[in-house]
């Protein structure tokens, strides 16, 4: 393999994504742990950029950074009284441990006996986000998941109203 | 691709840009503390209690509509760039899409959830 | 001379290769130099900016302003900026050091970040990438985690609540601004900033003028100018989520504010009002980075005005009239303005109405788009000035209810 300035971005993307997924997990201040989830959320968008999908990394960035992780602060903020407070750890991380990493090994393997060795069919075209718009509503493609995505939209609000309220 | 070579230099030169005169400031300027003025700011008088504000719900439900309106305009984008080349079919979906939403939006209205308390 | 950004360019690219660097480095180092041109810019316009605007506001409160440093007081700024520079940053005790510091860096590097997008002349933008108008957006909502991190990691019950107060405000108001944002792309048919201006013979503030009102309106409430300036209304929450900042970290924040006032009458001059174009532009391109700056700054005296005529409202005023009339009148305008635009470019009534090739070609979508956005708009006002009678004449109920019991109480 090459090294070339896309690998080089690559590999720092990586390092955001999975350094930040790690420091999520193992920070014990909460808000620290919230300050690394956005680290691995831009490590994302910046892998989106690599793929040639700047749209997805703007909505990476604008819903996820802006949006999602904001209500994820708050949350923290308002139930947590002193910073630094140390969680209790499971008795039971060992049995943990090992489960998470023969599904990590079983995910692996099947991804890449699928994919290895194929390579890209065509180009991304160049107006891709046009070509989605035209896509999200044309009843060959993606109509109905986009209309079900607003009444998912809607009962995720009123879900989330009716919890919050009691 | 080049395109966004400029933005990761412009994001690493406007993150350095204001941490060089902090870090300046905090070199160069005087660097006194004595507890009375490391003390936190509570109107002039001592703390009481734990840093800690009553959870106030309306927070969390702003955020939470707007997360919801957030989405719904991100997945309109694509449908307004597309906009000009769609038949009339298309453009009625986009709007029974925003129809949805503002529903949501009244239903969030009738229950009190945009009342700030 | 006619296009001086270009020749520029092109003098550098050959310098650079001339000094036998790859092309690919060549263009890599030319980018670097323009984004750190861009962010100097973005900050040292402030040095202008704040004497404009204390000098603008003196004036219209019949007074002088700052004139005692430098010729008419330009200096002020600079002297400023060096006295808090000089300035102790005291940290709180139990502040949480990393998000404490990180906060004011992050507070202005995201305004600097909208910058990039930002089509001064033709060819004189950052970077045109597919997906400008989305990326400014995105960009500013990393203000608001600044925010966030500044009232949590200064250990105080006041920075808290105005840090949670200022990101429910800021959140509410992002959404008109997308809404109304999704108008001059649907007409252009491009993210892109440099198609939007491109489309703009005619400028979209006389297309769709309430659109552009409602993003102005939202874009003053996210940055927090007055009349929605209580974020860090000093008579009331004693500076809100940067209780505990001084010194140059006082500094960032208040640079943020002020940089991020100026960026947004940038965009609402390139979206709304035609960016760089004006009369001669396709001759001499270079004329089109004198006529986005004009706009610009004209956008910024009616930004200043306001923030000398109007007083602040209140928190539950904001709420309200983001949620309950801009929000349903924003979706209300998008879907008639996309309803009737459709139908009448369909019904072949009117020739080449997507055209943007001439003055004369945009007009009849231009009178269109118009008609709509009147009717709306009159409505809009309509109900508003009901809402206004309603809850006038129910707050006199509720007075003559509260004195007749005082009369009683006196009488006995």
């Amino acid at each position: 393999m090459q090294i070339t300035p896309v690998t080089v971005t690559f590999a720092i993307m990586s390092i955001f994504a999975l350094g930040g997924g790690l420091g999520v997990v193992v920070n014990r201040n909460l808000v620290h742990a919230a300050l690394f989830l956005v680290l691995s959320l831009f490590g994302i968008a910046g892998l989106f950029i690599l793929l040639e999908a700047p749209f997805l990394a703007a909505v990476q960035i604008l819903v996820y950074v802006g949006a999602i992780s904001v209500l994820i602060t708050i949350t923290i903020m308002v139930t947590r009284r002193i910073m630094g407070i140390r969680e209790s750890v499971n008795r039971q991380w060992p049995v943990a441990a090992v489960v998470a990493v023969l599904a990590f090994a079983t995910l692996g393997f099947v991804i890449v006996s699928q994919f290895a060795g194929e390579t890209p069919v065509s180009d991304v075209p160049p107006e891709s986000v046009a070509q989605l718009g035209a896509q999200l509503v044309s009843s060959q493609a993606f109509l109905l998941p986009f209309e079900l995505a607003s009444v998912l939209l809607l009962a995720a609000l009123i879900g989330a109203i009716v919890v919050a309220r009691d | 691709m080049s395109e966004w070579t400029f933005i990761a230099l412009l994001f690493i030169i406007s993150m350095t840009f204001p941490a060089v005169p902090i870090v300046a400031g905090r070199v160069i300027g005087p660097r006194k503390p004595n507890p009375l003025k490391n003390s936190v700011y509570e109107c002039g008088v001592e703390t009481v209690g734990d840093t800690w504000v009553q959870f106030k719900v309306q927070y969390y439900l702003f955020a939470l509509v707007f997360l919801v309106f957030d989405i719904e305009v991100v997945f309109m984008f694509p449908w307004a760039v597309a906009y000009n080349q769609l038949p009339l079919y298309g453009v009625i979906s986009g709007v029974v899409f925003v129809i949805l939403l503002a529903e949501a939006l009244i239903y969030a209205w009738r229950k009190g959830v945009l009342e700030w308390v | 001379m006619a296009d001086i950004f270009t020749t520029i360019y092109h003098w550098l690219f050959n310098l650079i290769t001339g000094l036998g660097a790859s092309e690919g480095l060549a263009t890599g180092i030319i980018q670097f130099l323009g984004a750190f041109a861009i962010a100097n810019f973005a900050l040292l316009i402030l040095v202008f900016n704040i004497w404009f605007e204390r000098k603008v506001i003196a004036r219209m409160q019949d007074r002088i302003g700052p004139n005692r440093v430098g010729p008419w007081g330009i200096f002020q700024t600079v002297a400023d900026l060096a006295k808090l520079l000089s300035k102790e940053i005291i940290i709180p005790d139990g502040a949480d050091l990393i998000p404490f510091m990180f906060a004011p860096v992050l507070a202005v590097g995201s305004v600097i970040l909208i910058w990039a997008v930002v089509p001064f002349a033709k060819s004189a933008i950052g970077t045109d990438v597919s997906i400008g108008a989305l990326y400014f957006v995105a960009a500013g909502s990393l203000g608001i985690m600044a925010i966030l991190l500044a009232g949590w990691s200064s250990n105080n019950k006041y920075a808290l609540l105005g840090a949670f107060r200022a990101v429910a405000m800021l959140v509410s108001y992002e959404v008109p601004i997308i809404l109304t944002l999704l108008i001059p792309v649907l007409l252009t048919g491009s993210m892109r900033m440099n198609s939007i201006v491109d489309a703009q013979r005619i400028w979209y503030f006389f297309g769709v003028p309430l659109a552009a009102i409602i993003f102005w309106i939202g874009s003053v409430a996210e940055v927090g100018r007055t009349p929605f300036d209580l974020l860090e209304a000093e008579s009331e929450i004693v500076a809100g989520y940067h209780i505990e900042y001084s010194g140059f970290a006082f500094a960032m924040f208040y640079a943020a504010e002020w940089a991020h006032g100026f960026a947004i009458c940038a965009l609402m001059a390139t979206l709304f009002f035609g960016g760089w174009r004006g009369p001669g532009v396709d001759q001499f391109p270079t004329l089109g980075a004198f006529y986005f700056i004009t706009k610009t700054f004209l956008i910024y005296f009616f930004q200043t005005w306001t923030r000398a005529t109007l007083p602040r409202v209140r928190i539950d005023q904001v709420m309200n009239f983001c949620w309950k009339f801009l929000v349903p009148l924003s979706l209300l305008l998008l879907i008639l303005t996309v309803v009737v635009d459709k139908v009448v470019a369909l019904s072949g009534a009117i020739p080449a109405y997507l055209s943007t090739q001439s003055f004369a070609a945009m007009l009849p979508r231009t009178i269109v788009l118009l008609t709509v956005n009147l009717v709306v708009g009159g409505a809009a006002l309509l109900w508003i000035a009901r809402a206004g009678r309603v809850e006038r004449e129910r707050r006199a109920v509720q007075m003559a209810a509260i004195e007749s019991g005082a009369a009683q109480q006196a009488g006995k």
